[in-house]
């Protein structure tokens, strides 16, 4: 599960749908690893755009990353040099920041998800369903 | 406006139109295709330019090519004559071009000498920039038609055009190679065929820098023939076995790998459709997909078969822990029917989709008796084509919809539920009964 995937997703319980708390989850015991990956700035840019700026940065504080502005940049343009080093670093954490294992839980009902073998499990056992 | 000629390939003519229709749209312009004809591989149409020509083209799977049209004739004194008459002024613009010549003949052809006695014909071009057969600047194609009775090779078409190559597709560019599921590195039973699952991406519209979702993904057809037109792609299934692949070589993100599209690809999410867990403000732009209709993948969705025997679990507690949070629980599956799925699906879409996204999945349909009224239907989706592939005792139908403003006014209708139509499986499997019979 990259990084970047983890600011589209909240809790699947339907009660969960309106509370505010389900999104984003809250990541613990995460085992994360660098996969290098292509840098591809204007998926960056697109993605850009879709980004919950404030989830960013609460995932990342759950991965043990406080170093992110609290903004989010704007604007960006490859072409311009110190752009081009914010898109560099946006890359390598949302697209090469792969989380292999690890659990999410909903801030709201407190279900557990598990990220296993790299791919979430959004999967609900028959009482949530 | 100027005329043009579109070659299609032989291949699904009832979704030609769709596809070309579907990429102008695209593009922010329409122009008119009411005049083909499904049995004829040839069309002239009206554009404005070249730049339109090429937007139609350049993704197309169903064409081969679109050629500036010079001129048109039932024979070749009547072809050079027409081509006097209306395209004199373009002689002038090409003069200076270096160029070839090309021939395309559909059912049937001519020889090298033949040819190269047509070509002298055309010295009236007076075309000075030289003839140039790599890369030449520009392309001058006679494309005929014959038409064949019985055994006889045709030796006389029957419908001569020239014209100046605009652009050729992606199907002549190979595409349809490069997709082809015998050569890509992961591949299952439910695998959707290269060719469909790309036109279903035209007709879908999915493009460059939009993310296209497919929430049945299997083996990821759709999310690799999205990537191809640029659009970023995610998927979901409820399958982690599907998702996950038969190891590094062999999976999802090695089929990107394979075709140059990996860092187009956002992610893939073990996830039952009707509990989704994107959140409602994420933007989908497209939504592509094959719905499982249990003929090779049982439809299923979360839940006990069984509610009763089930009561109580959530409070089963292994090693200190609820055992429905485990990290190795297995959550229960459950049967659904097909048409509760499509409602699940159009709801998720009319919710989901941007004003103008579409949404193209395919539903299976036995031929005999359908009817146009069992086609689901949503309020703020308009249903714009309904296309029907064929097969022996079955066929399958794309359907595509796209997400109109609350200005208007649909119904919402299920025609499978509401007919009380028996599961597609049943009657699939029964047509297969009758066959052995
Ligand atoms: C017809 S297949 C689609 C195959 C896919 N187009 C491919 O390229 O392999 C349908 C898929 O839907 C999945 N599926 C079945 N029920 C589902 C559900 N409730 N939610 C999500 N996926 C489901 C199945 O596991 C199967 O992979």
């Amino acid at each position: 599960m990259k990084f970047l995937t983890t600011n589209f997703v909240k809790c699947a319980v339907k009660g969960c749908q309106s509370s505010t708390e389900s999104f984003p989850l809250k990541y613990s015991d995460c085992q994360l690893v660098q996969e290098e990956q292509e840098y591809n700035p204007e998926f960056l840019v697109h993605m850009l755009e879709r980004l919950d700026w404030n989830a960013v940065i609460q995932v990342a504080r759950d991965l043990g990353n406080d170093s992110l502005p609290p903004t989010k940049p704007d604007s960006l343009d490859p072409i311009m040099e110190e752009d081009q080093a914010v898109l560099k670093d946006l890359h390598t954490l949302l697209v090469e920041t792969q989380i292999v294992e690890g659990r999410m839980t909903c801030n709201n009902c407190q279900h557990v998800y598990h990220i296993k073998n790299s791919i979430p499990n959004f999967l609900l056992p028959p009482h949530l369903c | 406006m100027k005329n043009y000629l579109i070659y299609f390939a032989q291949s699904y003519p009832n979704f030609r139109r769709p596809e070309l229709e579907s990429l102008a749209n695209l593009n922010n312009f329409s122009f008119d295709l009411s005049h083909h004809d499904e049995s004829k591989p040839f069309i002239v149409v009206q554009l404005e330019n070249d730049d339109q020509a090429k937007k139609i083209m350049d993704r197309s799977i169903l064409s081969r090519g679109i050629y500036e049209l010079w001129g048109q004739g039932s024979n070749y004194d009547e072809l050079h004559a027409n081509i006097k008459a209306t395209s004199q002024d373009k002689f002038e613009v090409y003069k200076k071009s270096s160029f070839k010549f090309d021939f395309i003949g559909y059912k049937g052809s001519k020889s090298r000498e033949e040819r190269v006695e047509i070509i002298q014909n055309f010295k009236y071009l007076a075309f000075e920039g030289g003839v140039r057969l790599k890369n030449p600047d520009e392309v001058f194609t006679v494309l005929e038609e014959y038409s064949v009775s019985g055994m006889e090779k045709a030796t006389t078409p029957r419908n001569i055009w020239f014209g100046r190559q605009v652009q050729l597709s992606s199907r002549t560019e190979n595409v349809l190679d490069k997709y082809d599921l015998r050569r890509r590195k992961y591949i299952g039973t439910t695998s959707f065929d290269a060719e469909l699952s790309l036109v279903t991406c035209n007709i879908g519209q999915v493009g460059p820098g939009k993310v296209c979702y497919d929430p049945f993904t299997g083996t990821g057809s759709f999310l690799v023939a999205s990537a191809n037109f640029g659009a970023l792609p995610i998927g979901s299934d409820i399958d982690v076995r599907m998702l996950r692949g038969k190891g590094k070589n062999c999976n999802i993100q090695a089929n990107f790998k394979q075709y140059g599209t990996s860092t187009q690809f956002l992610d893939v999410l073990t996830m039952d459709f009707t509990n989704n867990a994107f959140r409602k403000d994420f933007v989908i732009d497209s939504i592509v997909c094959d719905p499982p209709y249990g003929v090779r993948e049982g439809l299923k969705v979360c839940g006990a078969k069984h509610p009763e025997k089930a009561e109580g679990r959530e409070n089963i507690v292994i090693e200190g822990e609820k055992a429905h949070l485990r990290r190795d629980f297995i959550q229960p599956k459950k049967p659904y029917e097909l048409s509760d799925l499509l409602d699940d699906l159009l709801f998720f879409a009319g919710e989901r989709l941007p004003i103008g996204g579409r949404l193209a999945f395919w539903m299976p349909t036995a031929n005999d008796d359908f009817q146009v009224n069992l086609i689901p239907q949503h309020e703020q989706l308009e249903l714009l084509y309904n296309l029907e592939q064929e097969f022996n005792k079955w066929s399958r139908r794309l359907l595509v919809y796209v997400k109109r403003d609350e200005t208007y006014k649909g119904k919402t209708t299920n025609g499978l539920k509401s007919q009380n139509i028996a599961n597609f499986r049943d009657r699939y499997f029964n047509g297969f009964n009758d066959q052995s019979k």
